[in-house]
């Protein structure tokens, strides 16, 4: 069969080398299935897949295109059923080893990361950096190649630094999956972000989303606005002018970067920036910051940028109140509103399960 | 690729007439009975036996879906992952006869798995397996139950089952494989 003929006809032998599956990515998924179902469902269904997911590594949403995100969220919302199951067990992964690197702390990312991995059937281990050979001096490098040794395919990692987890990338044939680096990229928090917006609200495209806080060193809110902005929503930023992204408002903007951010603006009222908003996103405001200069006191934060059920009125109606944790209740968000009908925040929790079951297995053995 | 029809869309609704029948036989009714269809095209042919079946009876079936992506034994051999779908099961399956109901039974792998999946959501009284097609080449020591028509096919043909549901219209195709 003539290459030339893969984008309307995808079938059979052809459909399984590279061509079909650019066709299958500019979407004649339809004919793909239709054509090369060879009558055991699961074969063309493998095929129709092989162009929506071509990632070894998860590191940022940056190289995510709106379909390869709609998949992540189509499985997800699959994995949503195999978590509500009798025994929620099956063995996907079975033989397929999952380390966890954590150089920062963290209760959920961990803890959902490893039930992830075992749900699925993969052996989980934990390495941290206290308690290792990390504290011996080890490099990162030597460390990221001895989990390989040992017999890790999938390493998720965390680290302090932005970038660490490219440089881990770059040595080792482990698929790496980005658990949050400094300030830079939590790809699966807003994952799991875009999932519970979307399985609440539906469509997120012209969708309204203020993001409130600490944008400048949250990787949560970076990876959120990628997420988002691909998906079609709107993303307002509101936060003191010390806490936000260096260049993000400035008024004048390139060309270039109207395109990398499409429909993000810059509202440092809060009753303005919540204002019919469809989702009011507070992130955790960091100590530090305050030791640092950026911000006078907490008291004056939580007064002027402190998530409140009044400031939540102002939103939509059916407006959802989120925060990727862990809470300063009473700072950047009052504790009736995290306990309020329209929070949710644990919803977060257990979908942040699905989602990193969901890029487990389409990762797949990684390695 | 040509194809040859093996059922019309006329044979196919006899089939699966003839099957949703002989499998309120052998259940002896309706009572108890939960369908199950694996995803993708056992899914709608479920339905259709479960409204079949409703209408004979004059009792409600419960049928679901099926994913059985997630308890294949090739997962780690195939590099691309299938696209995954929730399975739904209306009725708890602890103690009714369920039925599996499939568009093709070859290698019997996809069965082997779901009757691994199936575990998950209980302990069926027993189950038993209905499908459209049977193309011979057992891997394992599997059988169906209820066959709509037998087609002995070599290797290297392909047997397609086009559903209403799934691709507008119904038919069963032998495919040939060219230059394969």
């Amino acid at each position: 069969m003539a290459r030339d003929d893969l984008q309307t006809a995808p079938v059979n032998g052809a459909a399984r080398s590279s061509g079909a599956v650019i066709a299958a990515e500019h979407g004649t998924r339809s004919s793909a299935i239709a054509g090369a179902e060879p009558g055991a469902g699961a074969r063309g269904a493998a095929q129709a897949a092989a162009g929506r997911w071509l990632h070894h590594h998860v590191l940022d949403l940056d190289d995510f295109s709106r379909d390869e995100i709609e998949y992540v969220l189509e499985t997800t919302d699959a994995m949503r059923e195999v978590l509500a199951r009798d025994v929620p067990r099956v063995p996907a992964l079975r033989g397929t080893t999952v380390a966890t690197l954590f150089y920062e702390a963290s209760t959920r990312t961990r803890a959902s990361f490893e039930l992830a991995g075992k749900v699925l059937g993969a052996d989980v281990i934990n390495v941290s950096a206290s308690g290792s050979s990390v504290e011996k001096g080890e490099s990162l490098v030597d460390t990221v190649r001895t989990l390989r040794a040992i017999g890790v395919n999938i390493l998720v990692m965390r680290h302090k630094s932005s970038g660490a987890p490219y440089l881990a990338a770059a040595h080792t044939d482990a698929a790496v999956l980005n658990g949050g680096d400094g300030w830079h990229a939590h790809p699966t928090q807003a994952l799991l972000d875009l999932y519970t917006m979307q399985s609440r609200l539906g469509s997120l495209r012209g969708r309204r989303v203020a993001i409130v806080g600490d944008i400048a060193h949250s990787r949560v809110a970076r990876s959120d606005i990628w997420g988002l902005s691909v998906m079609g929503a709107e993303v307002v930023l509101c936060a003191p002018p010390t806490l936000l992204p260096a260049g993000l408002g400035r008024r004048v903007q390139t060309e270039q970067e109207e395109v990398a951010l499409p429909g993000v603006t810059i509202e440092p009222q809060i009753e303005r920036a919540l204002r019919g908003a469809d989702v009011v996103m507070t992130l955790r405001l960091q100590h530090e910051r305050m030791h640092s200069g950026l911000l006078p006191s907490l008291r004056e934060y939580s007064r002027r940028y402190g998530i409140t059920s009044e400031r939540v009125a102002l939103a939509a109606p059916h407006a959802l109140v989120m925060h990727p944790g862990p809470m300063n209740e009473g700072v950047e968000i009052a504790p009736d509103v995290a306990r309020s009908v329209q929070s949710v925040i644990e919803e977060q929790v257990t979908n942040g399960v699905a989602v990193r079951m969901a890029l487990l297995y389409l990762i797949g053995r990684g390695a | 690729m040509s194809g040859r029809e093996l059922m019309s869309a006329d044979d196919l609704r006899r089939a699966v007439v003839r099957l949703s029948h002989e499998i309120v036989e052998e259940a002896h009714g309706a009572a108890g009975l939960v369908l199950v269809g694996l995803h993708t095209r056992g899914a709608p042919l479920a339905e259709r036996m479960a409204t079949l079946i409703s209408g004979f009876e004059s009792a409600a079936v419960p049928w679901g879906t099926l994913d059985v992506s997630l308890h294949r034994d090739d997962l780690g051999r195939r590099g691309v992952r299938p696209a995954l779908h929730r399975s739904e099961i209306p009725v708890g399956i602890t103690d009714k006869d369920v039925v599996l109901v499939d568009d093709v039974l070859y290698t019997g792998r996809t069965i082997r798995a779901a009757l691994d999946a199936l575990n998950d959501f209980g302990r069926p009284r027993r189950i038993l397996l209905a499908v459209l097609v049977d193309r011979g080449h057992r891997e394992l020591p599997i059988r169906a139950d209820f066959v709509g028509k037998n087609v002995p096919t070599r290797r290297d043909e392909e047997v397609q089952v086009l559903l209403r549901e799934t691709d507008g219209r119904d038919a069963v195709l032998l495919l040939a494989r060219e230059g394969d």
